[in-house]
């Protein structure tokens, strides 16, 4: 008998998660109107327009963290329901592949989801995007979204399955992303021409978040085995 | 106490008793020399005494970061997984973590006297702050349930992973800061003219500290191995329980 | 001194934080070492 090779174990997770997501929309249904939600409470807390429209980017990216603690819960809640991920453990796979899946699908939700909180931002809290600096919001909406996909499918991992752990992803999770949260803003910050900042100033950033990427790509790809082994 | 107590010997042994007599020693001589015997400052004034107590302990919580991730690689790497290094591990992360909170506490205060303000978003400081709230969440990992042998896996990888976090974060916060104040980088002992005897009291602090620091670890990984020792056990003999109720009935 | 809270509260902490924690440990020690024979105790 053949092991299914990479490739197909990674097609195959990516497939089935986008799927669940497809039929339970529960980002759909739940979180896309949750960070909806937390940008019109940012708009109260704020209270002024001139502010919002500074630190829109920031906003935004802030929002993305938080709905992305929800999604990620969402992602493993899913595999330890029925010991689906005991069943992919022994079934004598390579977990890189696994990794690879189910990060890619985190990312694709979060690109959703970071579309919808753009276009948000853009209406509520009235910033312009001009054509080069739409080019910089796509590549580092791409950047910090696969950095965080790799990311949030490593410590969602760990934080899978047993009692007591689900508290735990936030502070594991927000120290280690920091990083993305700062380069993101910035380039977005570049991108919305906040405070006068010059759309070339941003690609500076988004070279910063793809040597994120990549880092936690090769070393998600390592951990991820052992960390959920068990 | 319980009828189980065979013997007395606890974590200490005759070592460790010397060296904690070391520490000791060596700490007052820290306290008196930095309180009483060294001058103050030319251009910090008396704030310049928290540095004999400051400095090392960012020092050692440097140290006890390093010595976690080392340890926690010769677990992972090591083929018999001696879990006496999960164990130096997490005793040395633990104590690091109350060091780097010492850091955190006398450094604002030493902080509020120089420069008016408890918190500056400076580089190094910063990355502090990320440093150990980093280890917090390593030590609540720690904490999950499970066996030793799991504990010991979940926690080498995520010391690990740490070590790929803090460049980058203070690589993003060093490139954060610079563009967006120019250069307001801090540079907290740089003017300082240290003389001979203050230069004394803060390497005997290195020490001292260095020493309590060592001390501190022994103790918490033997604490740790009996801890391991007595849950095993206690596993054990739920099983045999279980194992006799099967075959009387 | 100028400014002795400040300084004698940092020295307080710094020697109070490692007092308190070398205490604990050894509390926790001693009394988990009564159900553990000496040939489990490596260091013995």
């Amino acid at each position: 008998m053949s092991r299914p090779n990479n490739g197909r174990v990674f097609s195959a997770v990516l497939i089935k998660d986008l799927r669940i997501e497809f039929r339970s929309r529960v980002l759909m249904n739940q979180v896309l109107p949750f960070a909806g939600l937390v940008m019109i409470m940012f708009a109260f807390a704020l209270d002024n327009d001139d502010v919002l429209q500074r630190v829109a980017g920031g906003l935004v990216w802030l929002a993305t963290l938080f709905s992305s603690l929800i999604i990620i819960q969402r992602s493993f809640a899913v595999e330890a329901a029925d010991q689906a991920l005991d069943s992919l453990r022994v079934a004598g796979i390579d977990l890189a592949g696994v990794y690879f899946g189910k990060a890619i699908a985190l990312t694709i939700k979060l690109i959703v989801l970071d579309f919808v909180l753009l276009v948000t931002a853009m209406l509520l809290y009235r910033v312009d995007l001009t054509g080069s600096g739409l080019v910089l919001l796509v590549t580092c909406v791409l950047g910090s979204t696969t950095g965080l996909g790799f990311v949030g499918t490593l410590y969602g991992g760990l934080t899978a399955g047993a009692k007591g752990r689900e508290t735990l992803l936030p502070l594991l999770l927000l120290p280690v992303v920091a990083p993305v949260l700062i380069a993101a803003t910035r380039a977005t910050e570049a991108a919305f021409a906040s405070g006068g900042a010059q759309t070339s100033e941003g690609w500076a950033w988004v070279g910063l978040l793809a040597v994120f990427a990549a880092v936690f790509g090769v070393g998600g790809s390592l951990a991820f085995g052992p960390l959920i082994d068990e | 106490m319980s009828q189980l107590v065979t013997s007395t010997s606890a974590t200490g042994t005759r070592a460790t008793r010397v060296l904690g007599l070391l520490a000791i020693l060596v700490m007052l001589w820290v306290v008196i020399g930095g309180l009483v015997f060294t001058p103050q400052d030319v251009v910090q004034g008396e704030s310049v005494r928290i540095m004999y107590v400051h400095v090392p302990s960012a020092w050692i919580a440097y140290l006890a970061f390093i010595l976690t991730a080392v340890a926690s690689a010769s677990w992972l790497i090591g083929k018999k997984h001696s879990m006496g290094f999960d164990r130096f591990a997490g005793a040395s992360a633990e104590v690091g973590v109350m060091f780097m909170a010492i850091t955190l506490v006398t450094g604002s205060l030493w902080g509020r006297l120089t420069w008016g303000e408890f918190w500056q978003w400076d580089p190094r400081l910063t990355t502090t702050a990320f440093l150990f709230v980093t280890y917090l969440g390593y030590l609540a990992v720690r904490r999950l349930e499970g066996s030793a042998e799991q504990r010991a896996r979940r926690s080498a990888i995520i010391a690990l992973l740490a070590v790929l976090e803090i460049p980058l974060v203070h690589f993003s916060v060093v490139i954060w800061r610079s563009l967006h104040q120019g250069a307001t980088v801090l540079n907290p002992s740089g003017d300082v003219k240290l003389d001979d005897l203050m230069l004394f009291t803060l390497f005997s602090g290195v020490v001292g500290f260095t020493l309590v620091f060592f001390w501190l670890v022994l103790h918490r990984q033997r604490t740790m191995l009996l801890l391991d020792v007595v849950n095993r056990r206690g596993l054990d003999t739920a099983i045999a329980n279980r194992r006799a109720e099967g075959s009387t009935n | 001194m100028k400014d002795a809270g400040f300084i004698f509260g940092s020295y307080l902490v710094t020697l109070g934080s490692m007092v308190v924690f070398a205490l604990v440990t050894l509390r926790r020690g001693r009394k988990s070492s009564g159900g553990v024979s000496d040939s489990d105790k490596t260091w013995l």
